[in-house]
């Protein structure tokens, strides 16, 4: 059903309608209004949850843990301050293969504090076996909960997912969803059945430790899996399509890319300005396209390779930044993609702690690219430095 | 009702613990109270060291391990899961001093306040003893370890210890107790009432250490009746916040205790040092006073 | 073996670890003196005392590690404890 709906509450419906049994979360600007909505939905009996209301986000994701364990579909929420303070969890909860679903509504990191924008969270926390979904609107930033459910919970995967999307410009935006039903999600989305859980009935130790003759075993294990859910996602994501009209097997997105000269490379609702710039540049004469990363881990290697084989350039956008490197993360790990080829690929960085990016800036980084610049931060205010 | 079974091992053979050690003994009691319907979740620590190196484990109940500082956050999370689910298992936490009053406090705090039905079980070894006898908030005033080390400048461990049972209760707790691996039957008695307590219940359980206190295994159960009989580790229940049971006894004085381990062995040597003593004194006087701790002899007969 | 997901996994291997290894000195049981008070078997760390048939106990030498807690203990003094002969 189509509604003009805020992000978060389009997100919390989408959390409601994969009927979690246990919620644990800790309020965070911009992730509040999920979690509130959630609440809401508790107590007026749409939501069949138990929902605990902890004292810190460590023991939120904690909770998700020992929920999980125990069987049950957990959800929590966070971004930024938060997702760092649980960072021990983060970990703990992929390594221990528990398939909780996260939504992150990216938020930049202190110091010095910002609650506005950016994707520094997610990304500083990459390595950690979580897989990694971004949304480029509100209706995929709620289609992508199903998907990660469904993908995480798979018995080849057996990791937790985290999904992305931007705080306040996607968590605060109305934007039209389609919200699906009930018995829609239902048909999807089966009951979660893991294999093994924590019952009497057959006692089984959970979170044991590994001596160096087992953990390198086990964390190529979580690799193998991370390989695993690639085509969990295809073959999910395609049903997805197929049931709801909106295919989500690609890990990539691309936009007027075959004939594209100069290639931009990004994640998020950054995107939809990427779009118009392209459409505007187009007009002009110029050879433009889109490769948009939906799915950050499984980092999508092979298919970015593939798509960006004919171009001449390549521009990427980064809203966080690896201090002391070259540049983000997004370029980091693409020029690893691209290795072997001459094509020169630059990175950009901007949009961090909120600034706003407009399609004067994405025709300003074109620009920069076409002559061969860029390893550079985007709109410097340089009467402020 | 949890269903307690006295003649189960629930705490297999083959664990890595040392000789003599009284946590693992508090491991095979709390498991043989609680019985097979429970889920024991643990902290990070010499128990769940010593008892889980992969494939190994001696845990024949369900058990989760997940972090140091987050076991009852993760019981709180379990314990919402069984009940969407209707199931009837109980939920026993086994963590060590250190998890327990140093950086478990915040997950603590927050799954009594919050109220969850579960059991905590804190086996007070009185240090950080996994990593090597560091100084926990469970430390003993002067105890020797090796983060407050004795030496040319100092007497050990410069508190005492905190008063977790009175912070738990101070929670809403229902039912907090004090328990000692010397006196088994008592221990399992108070681990059954705490399950069978609805609500966040916590015993805490003396498990002397024979590695980190210094003193041969054997002595474990003599060290820890020592510990009550000087009155330092006062035995006792509280149900809604107020002292209903307390062991009593004829007292010793300190030294009796402090004498057998390695850890207080500088208030002896290589001179007796009569202030700090007397200070331990005053704090096993003061417990005493608290917890009524005195049996009143009857007047000597002339 | 395969690897177990999550480094998780059911009871049973402990036992694959004879810790009776570790021990000098070895715990000899005196049934004549014995009372069968069962304290030994309560207080023992490794949970390897057991009960006979006629009630008396003994330990599982394959699990003993000689800590001496039941020789201590035992208020009948039926236990000695006596250094292993490797």
């Amino acid at each position: 059903m189509m509604e003009i709906t805020e992000g978060s509450h389009a997100v919390a419906e989408a959390v409601r309608l994969c009927r979690p049994q246990v919620v644990s979360a800790y309020p965070i600007t911009p992730q509040t209004h999920i979690v509130e909505a959630l609440a809401d939905f508790v107590a007026n009996g749409k939501l069949d949850a138990e929902y605990i209301t902890v004292e810190n986000e460590l023991s939120a994701l904690s909770a998700c843990v020992g929920a999980s364990a125990a069987g049950s579909r957990t959800y929590s929420a966070t971004t930024s301050q938060g997702l760092m303070l649980m960072a021990e969890v983060v970990f703990n909860a992929a390594g221990m293969r528990m398939p909780i679903v996260m939504s992150i509504a990216n938020r930049a990191m202190g110091a010095p504090l910002s609650i506005w924008n950016d994707m520094q969270d997610s990304i500083a926390l990459r390595d950690a076996g979580w897989l990694h979904f971004y949304a480029e609107d509100n209706q995929e930033a709620t289609d992508l909960h199903f998907l990660a459910y469904k993908v995480a919970e798979d018995p080849s995967v057996q990791l937790p997912a985290l999904v992305c999307f931007d705080g306040f410009i996607l968590s605060h935006t109305y934007e039209p969803v389609d919200v699906l039903s009930q018995e829609q999600v239902d048909t999807y989305l089966p009951k979660y059945a893991p294999a093994e859980r924590l019952d009497a009935n057959d006692p089984i130790s959970f979170g044991m430790y590994a001596t160096p003759e087992y953990y390198l075993e086990f964390r190529y294990e979580m690799n193998e899996a991370q390989k695993k859910a690639k085509a969990a996602i295809a073959k999910y994501g395609k049903e997805f399509g197929t049931l709801f009209g909106r295919d989500y097997s690609s890990l990539i997105e691309t936009y007027r890319l075959d004939d594209a000269e100069t290639a931009i490379i990004a994640m998020g609702s950054v995107c939809g300005t990427v779009k118009d710039a392209i459409d505007e540049m187009r007009e002009a004469g110029k050879k433009v396209g889109l490769l948009r990363i939906r799915v950050f881990r499984p980092f999508p290697i092979e298919e970015i390779a593939t798509a960006l084989a004919t171009v001449k350039r390549i521009a990427i956008l980064d809203k966080n930044v690896s201090l002391g490197s070259r540049g983000g993360a997004t370029a980091i790990e693409v020029r690893d993609a691209m290795y072997g080829s001459t094509i020169p690929v630059k990175g950009y960085i901007l949009g961090l702690g909120g600034r706003d990016i407009r399609k004067k800036d994405i025709k300003e980084i074109v620009a920069l690219c076409e002559k061969g610049e860029g390893d550079q931060f985007i709109g410097l205010r340089k009467e402020v430095l | 009702m949890a269903e307690t079974c006295k003649t189960c091992e629930l705490f297999d053979a083959g664990h890595r613990a040392c000789g003599g050690c009284g946590a693992a003994l508090a491991a095979r009691l709390v498991t043989k109270a609680a019985g097979t319907n429970t889920i024991v979740v643990s902290s990070t620590g010499c128990m769940e060291v010593f008892s889980t190196p992969y494939p190994e484990t001696a845990w024949k109940v369900p058990w989760i391990h997940s972090l140091f500082e987050n076991a009852a956050a993760v019981a709180s999370g379990i314990e919402a899961s069984l009940k969407k689910q209707g199931r009837k298992e109980k939920i026993v936490i086994m963590a060590g001093d250190g998890a327990t009053f140093d950086i478990g406090m915040i997950s603590i705090s927050g799954a009594f306040e919050r109220g969850h039905d579960f059991t905590y079980i804190c086996y007070d070894n009185e240090a950080y003893m996994n990593t090597g006898i560091q100084r926990s908030g469970a430390t003993p005033y002067d105890a020797s370890t090796t983060t407050s080390p004795a030496g040319s400048q100092s007497f050990g461990n410069k508190r005492p210890k905190k008063d977790m049972p009175a912070i738990l209760a101070a929670h809403g707790a229902p039912y907090v107790a004090t328990a000692s691996i010397a006196y088994p039957a008592d221990l399992m008695q108070k681990v059954e009432k705490a399950i069978n307590t609805p609500g966040p219940c916590y015993v805490q359980v003396h498990a002397p250490c024979c590695t980190g206190w210094g003193f041969e295994g054997e002595q474990t159960i003599a060290i820890a009746k020592l510990a009550i009989e000087t009155g330092l580790w006062p035995n006792f229940e509280m149900v809604d916040g107020r002292i209903t049971k307390v062991k009593k006894v004829v007292r010793k004085p300190v030294t009796e205790y402090l004498k057998t381990q390695k850890r207080f062995r500088h208030l002896f040597k290589p001179k007796q040092q009569d202030t700090e003593i007397a200070a331990i004194q005053a704090i096993a006087d003061r417990n005493a006073e608290k917890y009524s701790l005195d049996i009143k002899l009857p007047p000597k007969k002339e | 073996m395969a690897l177990a997901v999550g480094c998780r996994f059911r009871p049973g291997k402990s036992r694959d670890n004879k810790t009776g290894s570790w021990r000098v000195f070895k715990p000899i049981f005196d049934h004549e003196k014995c009372s069968k008070c069962s304290m030994c078997q309560t207080l023992c760390p490794e949970g390897c005392i057991l009960e006979d048939a006629d009630g008396f106990f003994d330990p599982d030498y394959a699990y003993c590690k000689g800590c001496g807690i039941c020789a201590a203990e035992c208020p009948k003094e039926a236990i000695a404890m006596k250094q292993e002969e490797k």
